[in-house]
């Protein structure tokens, strides 16, 4: 075939539809700029935002892994919460074990506390991970009612056997010595744990990026989300990705419970379930699927929570749902939906 | 006569309550082109998707190179040496050409001798490799997804309709392309409408309707008998208008 039988063509994407496309993106620091109008104080204002941040990351945390089951595997894991509640008590249990490092001043000995508790709950919901997606959601692959029925089931077990091994109690979780207090910048304080959120956040996204733009396995599951069959007609076992990513989705959320857990200071069996409505609401504002917008209609959410939360305590009952229903209106896939070809 | 690369034997596929191939009796012989004909819904891309495991055989066999692939998984299928071009190309939009190419070398890195080869055979592969595969025109990401097919060596590739709705140059081209794979002993088991194309490169040709093989012989024959290309098509489209 010669180069004068086919004229090399690109379809051209209009200006307008690149601005389009990008403009999510500005959402943020434009709902950033929202509130401090509307805030107008600017220590209170930075507060705020650095806690809102904080929240967005840790419900990142937890949503990531649920978009990417959803968009990869087409399951709507409704069960998803037992990994953030198992989580944040396998954390709390290695941090009992590891008290006196976590009240040691030290703070090398405290983050280790905290990087031991965060592995060894990743390990453990990656494993209950595994047998969840083995024994509850394989058998109802391509079956959404049958998904959503069994993965509830799934919480309800997961939330009574927490009820078996630690009890019906609520427990109380103390933050190790280094990540308590704030600091205080002019007028403004900072709790420092938020800002620990919001770098482990922050780090874990742009890790999630890097894989998936820049790994094999990140190539497949971005092109298993689009056309899980075609990479199967490629050669690739597809099963064999969804249990690495359903896995990794509920390390993550075991992740985000150890998190979501010190953030809170007070864990209970059900903390996974009441966090799903947020992390369902972000899901869907990002776009099925997508990482990005995840990790966007996330920080939206945590920004909208807490200024509305200063404004008007009232309207921050269902700021974020209002905020879901705003996005849908303007784009009723999410902000960045995975163009499926299924 | 050429050794059978590929044969169906009363292959029968249900999808959901529709019985779609009633008893497929098709053999492709290996080196050539094998040209499945028939009318829209005839079940021709059903033949390819379940000879690739897409959708299940509920009876009948498939053998490939003297092994029974019938109830294997997709994926097994693909490593034992077949490659799809399914009718909708199954290009990644997502990712660039670089990574849909990196993706369909599944056993390693890609040969770069290849590579080359299939840039010279596909322009625009080349020129567009950084660029995303969504942007690509129709006829791009048809080159597309015949490259990927191509940049391991196959011993079959099966291909379903790769000139629908391509404009007359780009059919050309895509003729050309085919016909230069062939010359490398690819064998290629092409589903078409396109009569012109597909009697320009077949070597044996096969007709379907109603979910069977209702002929089957050298394409020189078929090609060569308007008396029986009117009895073959006309009558199908006779038994369905």
């Amino acid at each position: 075939m010669s180069e004068t039988a086919i004229k090399p063509r690109i379809e051209k994407i209009p200006l307008k539809d690149q601005l389009f496309q990008k403009l999510p993106v500005l959402l943020v620091p434009l709902l950033a700029v929202a509130g401090l109008i509307a805030i107008g104080n600017p220590a209170s204002w930075l507060t705020l935002t650095v806690a809102g941040l904080a929240m967005g990351m840790m419900i990142f945390i937890m949503a990531s892994g649920l978009t990417v089951v959803f968009g990869l595997m087409d399951v709507i894991n409704f069960g998803h919460g037992a990994f953030v509640a198992v989580g944040a008590f396998v954390g709390f249990t290695v941090l009992a074990w590891l008290a006196g490092w976590t009240a040691s001043p030290s703070v090398m000995l405290n983050l280790a506390a905290v990087l031991i508790a965060i592995l060894v709950a990743m390990l453990v919901t990656g494993l209950l991970g595994l047998a969840f997606e083995r024994v509850i959601v394989m058998p109802v692959y391509g079956e959404h009612l049958k998904q959503i029925l069994v993965t509830m089931g799934g919480l309800i077990v997961a939330q009574q056997m927490i009820y078996v091994v630690w009890g019906p109690d609520e427990l109380h979780l103390s933050r190790p010595q280094a990540f308590q207090g704030a600091l205080v910048i002019g007028e403004a304080a900072i709790e420092k744990y938020r800002l620990v959120a919001v770098g482990i956040g922050l780090a874990l996204f742009l890790a999630m990026r890097h894989i998936l733009k820049n790994t094999k396995i990140g190539l497949l599951v971005r092109a298993g989300v689009e056309n899980g069959e075609m990479v199967e007609a490629l050669g690739y076992r597809i099963r064999r990705l969804f249990l690495i990513v359903f896995m990794t989705g509920s390390a993550l959320a075991g992740l985000g419970g150890v998190m979501w857990g010190l953030y809170q200071e007070t864990i209970t069996a059900h903390m996974g379930s009441e966090i799903m409505v947020l992390v369902f609401i972000v899901v869907i504002i990002g776009g099925l699927g997508s990482v990005e917008g995840c990790f966007i209609g996330a920080l939206l959410v945590g920004l909208l929570a807490n200024y509305t939360a200063f404004l008007a305590p009232k309207v921050a009952l269902v700021s974020t749902i209002a905020l879901m229903v705003v996005i849908l209106m303007w784009r009723p896939q999410g902000l960045y939906p995975v163009v499926k070809a299924k | 006569m050429a050794d059978t690369l590929l044969s169906l034997s009363g292959v029968h596929t249900h999808i959901g309550p529709y019985h779609i191939l009633q008893g497929v009796d098709l053999i492709v012989p290996e080196g050539g082109v094998t040209v499945l004909l028939g009318r829209n819904g005839a079940g021709k891309t059903t033949t390819l998707r379940t000879i690739m495991g897409l959708w299940t055989a509920s009876r009948g066999e498939i053998h490939f190179a003297d092994h029974d692939i019938t109830k294997l998984p997709t994926p097994d299928i693909s490593r034992r040496g077949i490659a799809f071009v399914p009718e909708d190309m199954g290009i990644f939009t997502d990712l660039t050409v670089a990574e849909n190419m990196v993706l369909a070398a599944a056993h390693g890195p890609m040969d770069a001798k290849r590579l080359g080869w299939i840039k010279e055979l596909f322009p625009p592969i080349g020129t567009f490799w950084n660029s995303s595969a969504g942007t690509l025109s129709g006829g791009q990401k048809q080159m597309l997804s015949v490259a990927r097919a191509i940049i391991e060596p196959r011993r079959l590739i099966l291909i379903d309709e790769p000139t629908k709705g391509l404009a007359p140059a780009i059919i050309k081209a895509m003729t050309d392309a085919l016909q230069e794979l062939k010359e490398t002993d690819t064998t290629i088991l092409l589903v078409e409408q396109n009569f012109a194309m597909a009697s320009s490169i077949g070597d044996t040709v096969a007709v379907m309707d109603d979910g069977r093989i209702i002929h089957s012989g050298p394409m020189q024959e078929l090609a060569g008998d308007a008396g029986l290309q009117e009895k073959l098509m006309g009558l199908s489209l006779e038994a369905h208008q």
